[in-house]
C-alpha cells in the first residue's frame, strides 16, 4: 500500500493568519473570539464569533482574485500558497498531471449568496428575484466546486479535483479523500484541506433557531468553553487550512520536509438524527477503532487527541463517551484538547485546521490546550489539557469530527517511523 | 474487489422509472418545456426539463417533507426505488456495511431561498429551525443515511456536473475498501428563481432556450432537474444474496482538471481522464461499444470533447440525450449511467439527439437511430464547472 505523508501546512485562522501565527496563538492558549464585526450582530441571539483579520493583498491575492473569489476561497488560496511554499514542491508538466486538489466546505458561498440575495430580491421584497442585478460570479456562490477549481487553476494542476461537503466533518473527510487518492495511485501529491467563511446573518439566524450557538455575549473572549460544566453552545468561526499530502517515496526522493504520516482515516454515520447525538458515542467510536486498526495502533499508542469539542452540551458528552469506548483506561491518561475554545467552530474548515494543529503538535511535541476550562463536568471527566499547552512526546495524534447529518470522522497523524 | 450496480432509481424529466426513461431516450422524445415551477417571464431562460407531477406525499412522512427541500424529496423517491430494485433487505444488512454517497451542486436551494426571503423581508432577522439541515449540500445524504440506517463511510461530492460520475467512482473506492453496499448517485433541483438567477450569471444558459450540443447552432444549454440513485455493491456480496439483476460493473474511472478557468477547455486533459478510465478497466478503446459524452452545448467545449473522443477512440458510436431533459448538473451524468446500463441490458443503442448539423470539429459518429446491437462496454464523460473532467467505464458482468 502506498503511504501518505504531510509535507506542507498553510493556515488562515482567527487571530492568526499564517501557520506560525496560528500555532503561537494556540500554544499560548489565547482566544480569538470576539463580538462579531463582519455584520451587525445586534438582532441575533448569539453575537460572538472568531473572525479572521485577513488582508487579501497581504496574502498575495490580486484585485481580480478578490472580486472573483468569495472570502472562503481566498482563505484556501492563501493557505495553499503557504503550504506549497513550505513543501518546496516544484511543479513540472509530469508532476502537474499527478497533483490533485481536494478541499472541503460545509456551506460554500453562503455569505455571497446572502449578500447578493439582498440586492436581487430588493431586501426580500421580490420572490422572483431580479437577474439584472446579479454579480457575474454568482454561479460560483451557488456551486462551491469553484473552491477546489480556483486552487487547481492557480497552480495549473491536472490531477483529480474534488470538493467534499459533509457538513462539519468536511475538513477531515476532504483530507481523507485526498489520502485515498494517494493510496490508490490516482495522485502523487494532493493539495488538500478546507475553508469556510460562514459569518453572515443567515448563518447566525440558522444556529440561533436551534440554539446551537452560545448566547453568552457579555464576555466574548471566554464564550467558547468546550468540556466545561458551564458550556452553553459553540462559537462560530471562519478560516481555512491546507496541507500538502504526498506519497512517501515521492517526498523522500526530493528530500521534502516531512511532518508526519497519515496512517488512519475512517468515517461513519450515526443514522440517528440530523442534529441530535446519542450520548453513547458509538458511531464515532467505531470510526476511531477503524482508523486505529488501519494504523495498527493500540490505545496506549495515542499521544494526543485533538477533539471535536464544540462546546455544545450534547457534543462534548458524546465525544467523551466515544474516547472511553475506543481507548478504555487510556482515555483517562491521554491529553485531549479542543482548539475551538480559541478559534471557534468554522464548520467545514475546522477539521482541516485541527489536522494542521495535529501536524504541528507532532513536529513540536506540544499539545495545545483547551482554553476557558474552569469547572469539571461529571460527564466530561477526562484530561482536556486545561488552559495551558503541554510539552510531551507526541508521536501519534488522533483527531475526530462530528457534524450535522450524523457524520462522524476520525483521522490519525503519526510521526514517520514512530510506533511499530 | 469488483463494484457492480444492482439497483437503479430514476427521477428525471425523461421518466420516474427506468422503463419510462428508456422509452423516452429510445424514442428521442424531448421532455424540455416551459418552466411551470414558478413564473419565469422575468428571466431570459423560460424553458427547462422539469420532473412533472412529482409528489412524494404518502411515501414520506409529512413532517419530514416540511424539513427538507424538493431536491431531498427526489432523494427519498429515487433511493427507495433503487433499494427496491436491488431487492435489498436492509434488516439483514449490518448498518456499518452500508454507506450513502450523493453528489450535489446546488443543495436545498429552493428551501434556502424561502428562508433568505423570510430573513430579509421582516425586521426580526429570523429563519426557521430546519434551515440549518435543509439547505446545505449534505442534507440529502444525511437524511438518506437516517432513513435507511446507513452507518458506513458516507460522503458528499460537489464537482458540479462531473459529480454524477464521481459518485460512482467513490462508491467503487468504498467497495474496494470493504464497504459492500453504497447508495450512490447524483440529484439536482436547480429550478428556484434564485438558483436560476445564479445559473444565468454563469453565461452558460442558451439565450434562445435551445440545448443543441455539438450542433452548428449550439448556444449553451437549458437547465433540468432530477437524476438517479444507484445501489452499488461488491460483486461477491451481490452474488451471495442472489441479487436478481447485476446491471454492470464500474470497471474504470479517471478524473483530471483543465488547470484553467472556464472558457479554455483542455481536450488533452479530458482525453487523459478517458484514457485513465480505460486503463483502470483494462479495456482497449476499440472494445468500447458506445460513448455517452458530457455534451455541454457550448461550442468551445463541444469541440474539445469531440477532439478528446477522436483522439482516444478514433471512431466510436456516440449518443447523447441531455437535450431531451436539459442539463441536470450532478443528475445528468448519473442519468447517463442509467442509459448506459439499460443499453447493455437491452442490447440496444438509443438514438443520439440534439444534433442536426454538426459544428466544425464536432463530426462524431452520432447514433442516427435506435439500433439493436451488442453493448458490453460504455464510456461516459462528464465535466464540471470549472475545469473538472471525469470519465467512467461501465462493463457488462459475464
Amino acid at each position: 500500500m502506498r503511504r501518505t505523508v504531510v509535507t506542507g501546512v498553510g493556515v488562515v485562522a482567527p487571530g492568526g493568519v499564517t501557520r506560525k501565527a496560528f500555532w503561537s496563538r494556540l500554544t499560548d492558549g489565547r482566544t480569538a473570539t470576539r463580538r462579531i464585526s463582519l455584520f451587525d450582530p445586534a438582532p441575533f441571539r448569539s453575537q460572538v464569533a472568531a473572525e479572521c483579520d485577513f488582508d487579501a493583498a497581504e496574502a498575495g491575492l490580486s484585485a481580480k482574485d478578490t472580486r472573483r473569489c468569495d472570502r472562503y476561497v481566498q482563505f484556501a488560496l492563501a493557505a495553499a500558497a503557504e503550504a506549497i511554499a513550505e513543501s518546496g514542491l516544484e511543479f513540472d508538466e509530469e508532476l502537474l498531471d499527478r497533483t490533485g486538489v481536494v478541499l472541503g466546505s460545509a456551506v460554500g458561498g453562503t455569505t455571497a449568496l446572502e449578500n447578493e440575495y439582498i440586492v436581487v430580491s430588493d431586501t426580500g421584497r421580490e420572490w422572483l428575484v431580479d437577474p439584472a442585478y446579479a454579480s457575474p460570479f454568482l454561479y460560483q456562490a451557488l456551486v462551491p466546486s469553484s473552491l477546489a477549481a480556483d486552487v487547481a487553476v492557480r497552480y495549473g494542476t491536472h490531477g483529480p479535483v474534488q470538493v467534499v461537503s459533509t457538513g462539519c466533518t468536511s475538513g477531515i473527510d476532504a483530507i481523507g479523500y485526498a489520502h485515498q487518492l494517494v493510496q490508490d495511485g490516482d495522485a502523487d501529491v494532493v493539495i488538500t484541506g478546507a475553508a469556510e467563511s460562514p459569518l453572515s446573518p443567515v448563518t447566525a439566524a440558522s444556529f440561533d433557531a436551534i440554539k446551537a450557538t452560545t448566547p453568552d455575549n457579555d464576555d466574548p473572549e471566554h464564550a467558547s468553553r468546550p468540556f466545561d460544566r458551564d458550556r452553553t453552545g459553540f462559537v462560530l468561526g471562519e478560516g481555512g487550512a491546507v496541507l500538502v499530502l504526498e506519497e512517501l517515496e515521492h517526498a523522500r526522493r526530493r528530500g521534502a520536509p516531512i511532518y508526519c504520516e497519515v496512517t488512519g482515516y475512517a468515517a461513519r454515520s450515526n443514522g440517528f438524527h440530523m442534529t441530535g447525538l446519542r450520548p453513547d458515542g458509538i458511531e464515532m467510536s467505531v470510526a476511531i477503532d477503524d482508523a486505529m486498526r488501519q494504523a495498527r495502533l493500540d490505545p496506549q499508542d495515542v499521544s494526543y487527541i485533538c477533539a471535536h469539542g464544540s462546546g455544545t452540551r450534547q457534543n462534548d458528552r458524546h465525544e467523551t463517551a466515544a474516547f472511553k469506548r475506543s481507548l478504555g483506561e487510556h482515555a483517562y491518561r491521554v491529553p485531549i484538547s479542543s482548539i475551538k475554545s480559541m478559534i471557534g467552530h468554522s464548520l467545514g474548515a475546522i477539521g482541516a485546521l485541527e489536522m494542521a494543529a495535529c501536524a504541528l503538535a507532532i513536529k513540536d511535541n506540544v499539545a495545545p490546550p483547551t482554553a476557558n476550562w474552569a469547572n469539571r463536568d461529571p460527564e466530561c471527566d477526562l484530561d482536556y489539557t486545561p488552559n495551558t499547552a503541554r510539552e510531551l512526546p507526541i508521536d501519534v495524534a488522533l483527531s475526530v469530527g462530528s457534524g450535522f447529518g450524523g457524520f462522524q470522522s476520525a483521522m490519525i497523524f503519526q510521526r514517520l517511523g514512530a510506533v511499530a | 474487489m469488483t463494484a457492480v450496480i444492482t439497483g437503479i432509481g430514476v427521477v428525471a424529466p425523461s421518466g420516474r422509472t427506468t422503463g419510462e426513461h428508456w422509452a423516452t431516450v429510445c424514442a428521442g422524445e424531448s421532455r424540455v418545456g416551459p418552466i411551470t415551477l414558478f413564473d419565469p417571464s422575468r428571466y431570459r431562460t423560460r424553458t427547462a426539463g422539469e420532473v412533472k407531477d412529482f409528489d412524494v406525499m404518502g411515501d414520506v412522512d409529512g413532517r419530514l417533507l416540511v424539513q427538507t427541500d424538493r431536491w431531498t424529496w427526489m432523494g427519498f423517491d429515487a433511493a427507495a426505488k433503487a433499494l427496491a430494485d436491488a431487492r435489498l433487505d436492509l434488516s439483514a444488512v449490518d448498518p456499518y456495511d452500508f454507506a450513502v454517497v450523493q453528489a450535489s451542486s446546488s443543495g436545498g436551494n429552493h428551501f434556502g431561498q424561502g428562508e433568505l426571503q423570510k430573513l430579509w423581508s421582516k425586521p426580526d432577522r429570523r429563519v426557521g429551525v430546519y434551515q440549518s439541515i435543509a439547505w446545505f449540500y449534505a442534507a440529502t445524504t444525511g437524511q438518506l443515511s437516517i432513513r435507511h440506517q446507513a452507518k458506513g463511510p458516507s460522503n458528499v461530492l460537489v464537482s458540479e456536473s462531473a459529480g454524477g460520475l464521481d459518485c460512482l467512482q467513490h462508491a467503487a473506492r468504498l467497495v474496494s475498501r470493504g464497504t459492500p453496499i453504497v447508495l450512490t448517485g447524483g440529484l439536482e433541483a436547480p429550478l428556484s428563481p434564485y438558483a436560476l438567477t445564479c445559473q444565468l450569471a454563469s453565461g452558460r444558459l442558451s439565450p434562445v432556450d435551445e440545448y443543441r450540443p455539438f450542433d452548428a447552432a449550439a448556444s449553451g444549454y437549458v437547465p433540468g432537474e432530477g437524476g438517479a440513485v444507484f445501489v452499488v455493491e461488491d460483486l461477491e456480496h451481490a452474488r451471495a444474496r442472489g441479487v436478481p439483476v447485476i446491471y454492470a460493473e464500474i470497471a474504470g474511472w479517471g478524473s483530471t482538471h483543465d488547470g484553467t478557468h472556464a472558457g479554455a477547455p483542455s481536450a488533452r486533459q479530458y482525453g487523459r481522464a478517458m484514457k485513465l478510465a480505460l486503463d483502470r478497466a483494462a479495456t482497449r478503446a476499440d472494445e468500447v461499444d458506445v460513448v455517452i459524452p458530457d455534451a455541454l452545448g457550448i461550442p468551445a467545449y463541444d469541440r474539445a470533447e469531440a477532439e478528446a473522443i477522436k483522439d482516444v477512440f478514433g471512431s466510436v458510436a456516440v449518443t447523447t440525450h441531455k437535450s431531451l431533459t436539459g442539463r441536470m448538473y450532478q443528475g445528468g451524468a448519473a442519468l447517463d449511467a442509467v442509459t448506459a446500463v439499460l443499453a447493455m441490458r437491452n442490447n440496444t443503442v438509443p438514438v443520439s439527439t440534439g444534433v442536426s448539423e454538426p459544428a466544425d470539429g464536432c463530426e462524431l459518429d452520432f447514433v442516427p437511430s435506435t439500433t439493436e446491437s451488442a453493448v458490453d462496454n460504455v464510456l461516459i464523460g462528464a465535466r464540471g464547472f470549472d475545469g473538472y473532467n471525469s470519465s467512467v467505464v461501465l462493463r457488462r458482468v459475464a
